[in-house]
């Protein structure tokens, strides 16, 4: 049953070849049987089956969405009500969410069934899983190799078989470079179509969740329940939510695709560019057209996302006090002693390194310099994506320059770390919504194909994804051991 | 640009932030190097560029001054470290 996709799974609910509480033991099964992979932070096997009879109730009253009596698995930085949300460290590990995050809400309605909360960096702070508290989530095509993060588990997860799909979010490619680590499908929406409310902050103005999932189908139907204006964000965009499976079988004959020459440049693998010009090659076959296109100020997006993801994450993290809720520190002798050794000793080092960064950029006589000047690169970022999506309707490269790298090879060096995450940061700083679609092997791990859009363009992204996923099986591929 | 310890313990106390003593040179590599990556943005000519904080360079919205969350402080109070009589509680700051 961990195969078969949410169409096909909603078929047999309604056909009664399953029943939803079936479906449910069957991942609880699963995940029980992987906990190896550190996927899970909690598992609410009790609430999960309660879920379940209740949406066959649903079923079977003929109320049911796409999505009642799915199983699938939240990140967790969503927060939960009446359950443990750590996101991923020890400040939070005994925070019980006293509310639901507006994702959470939706997908209850939809009667999806929530299998538990799914490992992650520290605060969604890490490109491999290794910040996290609970330790790393081991990559299922490798299990000596990481997952890719901050939505490591999340995508681990969904390549293992142990949800149908899940939630990730994407402050610097959170959601892209682990499902391109571990052959999953995960889409970026643009900024404001997911709501933020209950999803800890992390960089206000970057973070964005989205859906991960084994194919574009799955994360057209995730996203169609995410997706929508919240008035409890106030970053929410107020605009319409399209049919995103109605558009899924459009003809691609006509598309034109840009290729930017920063994406194929110095430090890309080339055997994950000889698989990027592949799938390029499959899209020529239905009908797509090329062009070569730039994004001059590429190489700028590094500098200036580690001055603004910092500077908000200080401003953020700094509500982690030790006073209302959250750990704090044995014996406090004054109140000063209380936040400054709560926040030491809640927070690890990745945390702490981008929180003194942030606080540095926003200090007194350096604002200008780091914060403003960063906010200023980054318009200039932006007015590159905006020309060059003038000029061709998607831009496609790589996700990663390389396949997954081995736990520990590089948590030692955080510089190296933070420049592989050079083709996915400049999407988040724009703005657009960019998704990872499976698009190959090298050394037997996957690698992702990154197509990006112009914003609120995810339907396009979605029927780019799907048609691709037509012809090719890269998307289906199992790793051994999870069959 | 590079930081010494001792801007990197001014940075930890502006932050409330405790770090181990035996970690500060390692923060001020890692920061200094950050720093360095940084520099290259000095370079770049952005007079006459406007800031930008939100990528739809959407405002905020504002709403009708009204409360519309209920009364949920005994919920809320029931995950704090250390609360008395509704209050929450920390080291005495007055004496």
């Amino acid at each position: 049953m961990h195969k078969l996709s949410i169409s096909e799974l909603a078929q047999g609910l309604r056909s009664k070849q399953f029943s939803s509480v079936e479906l449910t033991q069957s991942f609880l099964a699963r995940i029980s049987q992987h906990q190896a992979l550190n996927c899970f932070v909690t598992v609410t096997e009790g609430q999960a089956l309660q879920q379940a009879k209740a949406a066959d109730l649903r079923l079977a009253s003929g109320q049911a969405t796409l999505l009642t009596g799915i199983p699938l698995a939240q990140k967790d930085i969503f927060c939960t009500d009446g359950i443990k949300t750590s996101c991923g460290s020890k400040m939070l590990d005994n925070f019980i969410a006293p509310y639901n995050a507006t994702v959470v809400e939706n997908l209850n309605q939809a009667g999806a069934i929530l299998l538990g909360k799914l490992n992650m960096d520290e605060f969604a702070m890490g490109s491999s899983n290794e910040t996290s508290y609970y330790g790393a989530v081991k990559n299922p095509w490798d299990l000596t190799a990481v997952p890719g993060g901050s939505s490591g588990g999340s995508a681990a997860a969904v390549a293992a078989g142990l949800a149908v799909c899940a939630t990730g979010t994407d402050t610097g490619g959170s959601i892209r470079q682990p499902a391109s680590h571990c052959g999953i499908t995960g889409l970026k929406p643009t900024y404001g179509r997911v709501s933020r409310y209950g999803m800890i902050a992390y960089a206000s103005s970057l973070d964005q969740g989205g859906p991960m999932a084994r194919s574009a189908e799955d994360a057209a139907i995730l996203l169609q329940t995410m997706a929508g204006f919240d008035s409890k964000d106030s970053t929410s965009v107020d605009r319409p939510v399209p049919d995103y499976q109605a558009a899924l079988g459009n003809s691609l004959a006509g598309l034109k695709i840009g290729l930017p020459k920063e994406f194929f440049g110095e430090g890309l693998h080339p055997e994950v560019a000889a698989a990027i010009t592949d799938a390029v090659k499959q899209y020529q076959n239905l009908g797509a057209q090329v062009e070569d296109i730039s994004i001059p100020n590429l190489s700028l997006a590094i500098p200036a996302y580690y001055v603004i993801a910092p500077a908000e994450c200080s401003a953020n993290l700094s509500r982690f006090d030790g006073v209302r809720y959250g750990y704090r520190c044995q014996n406090p002798e004054d109140l000063a002693d209380l936040y400054t050794r709560s926040r030491g000793e809640g927070f690890g080092k990745e945390v702490k390194r981008r929180i003194l960064m942030g606080t540095y950029a926003l200090s007194a006589g350096y604002y200008d310099a780091y914060y403003i000047k960063a906010q200023k690169i980054r318009r200039l970022i932006s007015e590159d994506f905006k020309k060059a999506l003038s000029q061709v309707d998607v831009i496609m490269g790589p996700v990663a320059p390389t396949p997954a790298f081995g736990i520990g090879e590089m948590i030692d060096d955080p510089i190296a770390m933070y420049l592989s995450d050079i083709y996915t940061i400049a999407i988040n700083l724009a703005g657009l919504p960019a998704m990872s679609v499976p698009a190959g092997f090298v050394n037997g791990k996957p690698i992702g194909l990154q197509i990006i859009g112009d914003y609120f363009a995810e339907e396009r992204l979605l029927n780019v994804a799907h048609q691709y996923q037509q012809v090719t099986d890269w998307h289906l591929y199992v790793p051994k051991g999870f069959e | 640009m590079s930081l010494t310890a001792d801007e990197v313990k001014k940075i930890a106390h502006l932050a409330r932030l405790g770090i181990d003593q035996n970690d500060v040179q390692a923060y001020a590599q890692d920061l200094s190097g950050m720093l360095d990556l940084m520099a290259r943005m000095a370079e770049v000519n952005t007079n006459n560029v406007l800031p930008m904080a939100h990528p739809m360079d959407q405002v905020q919205r504002l709403r009708v001054d009204a409360v519309t969350e209920g009364d949920l402080r005994d919920k809320y109070q029931a995950i704090a470290p250390q609360v008395e009589a509704g209050l929450y509680l920390v080291p005495k700051v007055i004496e």
